[in-house]
């Protein structure tokens, strides 16, 4: 594969930019932050699942099938759900379900739009485009169905007495949980907005960045974070309301009852 | 027919077994007393009583018909249970009132101003109590609206854990007082748990002992 623009880094420069990690080793013992190990862990794993994603890219990017391609989305998402779920701190039965399909749903619904509907690349499973997007909008919807996902379930424990109380005079389970859950989803998709707020601003984004490095004209790359901006914001949206409507789900019970003690605090 | 009828009933908690084939009935104008030493589960029994938790063993029917054939929210309008620890929602005193009314199972309910001024009279508060921020009142004065809370929905039975637990003297024989004017209005009955053994005895007609 050649890169038309952007300069090829070879490996000696490469192993130097490794040195920088020392600036991160130097002060973690200056200032005895005991960060050492996992710094040294952190780089290692970054560099060697970068340069495995290099070599699976290079693969899919020949690969003609959209089975193939199909497929590692699937694979894609479903790694997503279920780191989703490991960053919670409770757990009840049914959240990894809820996850993955809040997940699955919510990326393939708005990734299949926006690339058909808009982006509209030849073929329509062109991996160049459907999989680096995809991997865009999970990312973004992992972070906010985890956070829904711990704001429901502390919300439910630290309010218990105010939803019993509401059942006990007669509220539904959905009258007597709507303000936690409504709280859940806010909290969920709070990010999202706030990285919109400030986009260009302070952030400029990874994917501009590349595309610019590569020789697109900023112009073009700014159309094209606007078009996967709303496409986070929206499969964030999707996704949040989603596992938290299944969470609440689990969590009560058809006869309006808060059911906590499905609810395990991870040890 | 017994306004609300409890047979069999058995509860395990973490392994231990806390009652067994209990079973009571209370008819109209019942004043039934929970006693028993702290653990021996009188709140667990008032919220099961109140279909909080799930049935392990046994059935509770109101008025003959079980509370998932009346459905919940509607049984739990009509079968009230006050935690010992009222509650506050966010609002003032009246908001918390008009609030509870809006339940789709209390439809066709509305806001009762004349009576519930009438209890708060009695009560020994004025109209002022209405516009307090429910979330700074003291325990005592929680309780009071927890009670007024529910009697405005027109329960039939009352569940009352500890209801006066932290109030006056004077207080409690005005909550008291209430009580036995609400009872006598209609089919009604509740039954009660109070570590004032001197309540109890004043206030309850039979009692329900668990034992551990």
């Amino acid at each position: 594969m050649t890169a038309p623009g952007a300069l090829p880094i070879s490996d000696g420069r490469l192993a130097l930019s490794a040195l920088l990690i020392l600036v991160n080793v130097v002060l973690s013992g200056l200032l005895r932050l005991g960060l050492g190990r996992s710094l040294l862990l952190a780089a290692s794993r970054m560099v060697v699942q970068l340069l495995l994603v290099g070599t699976v890219l290079e693969w899919l990017f020949r690969q003609h099938n959209p089975l193939t391609i199909l497929l590692l989305g699937l694979v894609m998402a479903s790694i997503a759900g279920v780191s989703a779920v490991q960053r919670t701190r409770a757990r009840f039965a049914g959240i990894y379900a809820n996850s993955l399909l809040s997940v699955l749903a919510s990326s393939a619904l708005i990734t299949g739009l926006a690339v058909s509907g808009i982006i509209r690349p030849q073929p329509w499973f062109a991996p160049q485009y459907l999989i680096p997007l995809l991997g865009m909008v999970l990312g973004n919807t992992l972070n906010g169905i985890s956070l829904g996902l711990d704001r429901l379930m502390e919300g439910l424990t630290s309010r218990r007495e105010q939803v019993e109380a509401r059942l006990s005079l007669g509220a539904s389970r959905w009258e007597a949980c709507l303000e936690v859950v409504r709280d859940a989803i806010r909290v969920g998709m709070i990010p999202t907005i706030n990285s919109m707020m400030v986009m260009g601003l302070v952030s400029l984004p990874g994917m501009m960045t590349g595309q610019i490095l590569q020789g697109a004209t900023p112009a073009a790359a700014v159309r094209y974070q606007i078009v996967i901006l709303f496409m986070i914001a929206a499969a964030t949206a999707l996704g949040v309301v989603g596992v938290v409507l299944l969470g609440y789900l689990g969590l009560t019970s058809r006869e309006h009852q808060l059911r906590l003690d499905r609810l395990r605090t991870r040890t | 027919m017994p306004l609300l009828e409890a047979e069999g009933l058995a509860r395990q908690l973490e392994g231990r077994l806390l009652w067994s084939d209990l079973g009571f009935r209370l008819e109209a104008g019942d004043r039934l007393g929970l006693v028993g030493p702290s653990g021996a589960g009188k709140t667990l029994l008032l919220r099961q009583l109140a279909w909080l938790d799930p049935l392990q063993r046994g059935r509770i029917l109101l008025a003959g018909r079980s509370p998932s054939s009346w459905t919940l929210p509607v049984y739990r309008s009509r079968v009230a249970y006050l935690p010992q620890r009222a509650v506050a929602f966010a609002g003032t005193v009246e908001q918390n009132l008009r609030q509870v009314l809006s339940y789709a199972s209390h439809r066709g309910q509305a806001y009762d101003a004349p009576r519930i001024l009438g209890w708060l009279q009695q009560l020994g508060r004025g109209a002022g109590f209405l516009a307090l921020a429910a979330e700074r009142l003291s325990g005592g004065e929680l309780q009071l609206l927890a009670l007024l809370r529910a009697l405005q929905l027109d329960p039939e039975i009352l569940l009352l854990d500890e209801p006066t637990a932290s109030l006056d003297p004077a207080s409690t024989e005005r909550v008291e007082a209430l009580l036995h004017q609400w009872l006598a209005r209609g089919q009604r009955a509740c039954l009660l748990t109070s570590h004032d053994g001197a309540q109890i005895e004043r206030f309850t007609g039979r009692r329900l002992s668990l034992t551990p």
